[in-house]
């Protein structure tokens, strides 16, 4: 992807995003209050990020792949289970990624 | 005038700013892993200033996908904030195009949780005002960190950062998944259902759509049933 098209993705996204958030102090209230847009709006983010999770840890080039990444995946998985704070799930994960790659 | 509860809203903002800012690091170090240069990953910060969609773009550039894919992601993720802005009118009152123009930049989740939880109406925007103004500078201090930190790396560092990004993701995910959030049941069967059908359509459809097909399934999946249910 050229430079120039990352630009116009940057800066148009973020536009795009931007007035999704002017439209929420603009528009009339119930518009945006239907259950069903509750609904979605509940919903979307745990099926977007579950859907970037497996697609960054376990595929590369539209194959499946099993790597580091998913078993530093694992690790991340046990110490957010564990309570473990943001930084330290990142090392851990990090540190895994790392010794597999060292390994394999 | 010394006011105990307005100078714990100011602690508390001062505190998520921090906490933010180690989600900037992430952000910065993702966007540099898909591609984006230093000023690429600052200025989405900057105009984007709303993580889980920044943090969707770039990971579905890193993998692979399309810019329309990638704008799609964060769009959807975006969608939020339109919410919580109707949230939050009632207790900000932004009068004028200006002040509403300028207010909106800064509606994002973690503004928007202090302001609704702040103990009186006259310190919601107090506490909108601080948590957007620390959120912003950290999360924008650290994103820099993060993208130049992770250009300086080997290979076994680069290694390591490929593991690095979905721990990153699944982090923002896990407390969607459990009390006290709101039916964090069919929360985990949601994040399920878009995972499996995010792998189950990789190999067949480009990159980066995946995700957003894997969203729009659930969505048609849970679509509107005659029942009642109580909205979060």
């Amino acid at each position: 992807m050229s430079d120039d098209t990352l630009w116009v993705l940057v800066v148009g996204a973020s536009l795009g995003c931007y007035l999704l958030k002017l439209a929420g102090l603009s528009v009339p209230a119930p518009w945006v209050e239907q259950p069903w847009v509750a609904r979605v709006v509940d919903f979307v983010p745990a099926a977007l990020l579950a859907a970037l999770v497996a697609v960054q840890a376990a595929t590369a080039d539209q194959r499946l792949v099993i790597d580091g990444r998913l078993a530093g995946l694992s690790v991340a998985a046990l110490a957010l289970a564990l309570r473990a704070p943001f930084i330290v799930v990142l090392v851990l994960a990090g540190g895994t990624g790392a010794v597999v790659h060292l390994l394999a | 005038m010394p006011d105990p509860a307005r100078a714990a809203v100011l602690r508390d903002a001062i505190g998520l700013g921090a906490a933010v800012g180690l989600y900037g690091v992430a952000f910065g170090a993702a966007a540099a892993a898909a591609g984006l240069d230093a000023w690429q990953a600052l200025v989405m910060s900057l105009l984007m200033f709303t993580g889980a969609s920044q943090f969707a773009l770039v990971g579905v550039l890193g993998s692979g996908g399309s810019a329309l894919a990638a704008a799609g992601s964060a769009l959807l993720l975006g969608t939020r904030n339109t919410v919580y802005g109707v949230r939050l009118v009632p207790l900000l009152r932004p009068r004028g195009v200006v002040r509403r123009m300028g207010t909106a930049h800064w509606v994002i989740d973690e503004t928007t949780a202090m302001a609704v939880a702040a103990p009186e109406t006259r310190l919601a925007r107090v506490a909108f005002l601080a948590t957007g103004a620390s959120v912003y500078v950290l999360w924008n201090a650290t994103t820099v960190v993060g993208a130049l930190g992770s250009a300086a790396l080997g290979e076994t560092a680069q290694a390591a950062l490929d593991a690095v990004v979905p721990a990153a993701f699944l982090a923002l995910l896990w407390p969607r998944l459990r009390r006290p959030f709101a039916e964090p049941a069919v929360q985990r069967r949601v994040a399920l259902g878009g995972a499996v059908v995010a792998l189950a359509l990789t190999p067949f459809v480009p990159a980066g759509v995946q995700v957003i097909a894997a969203v729009v399934a659930v969505a048609l999946a849970g679509r509107p049933r005659p029942r009642a249910e109580a909205a979060a």
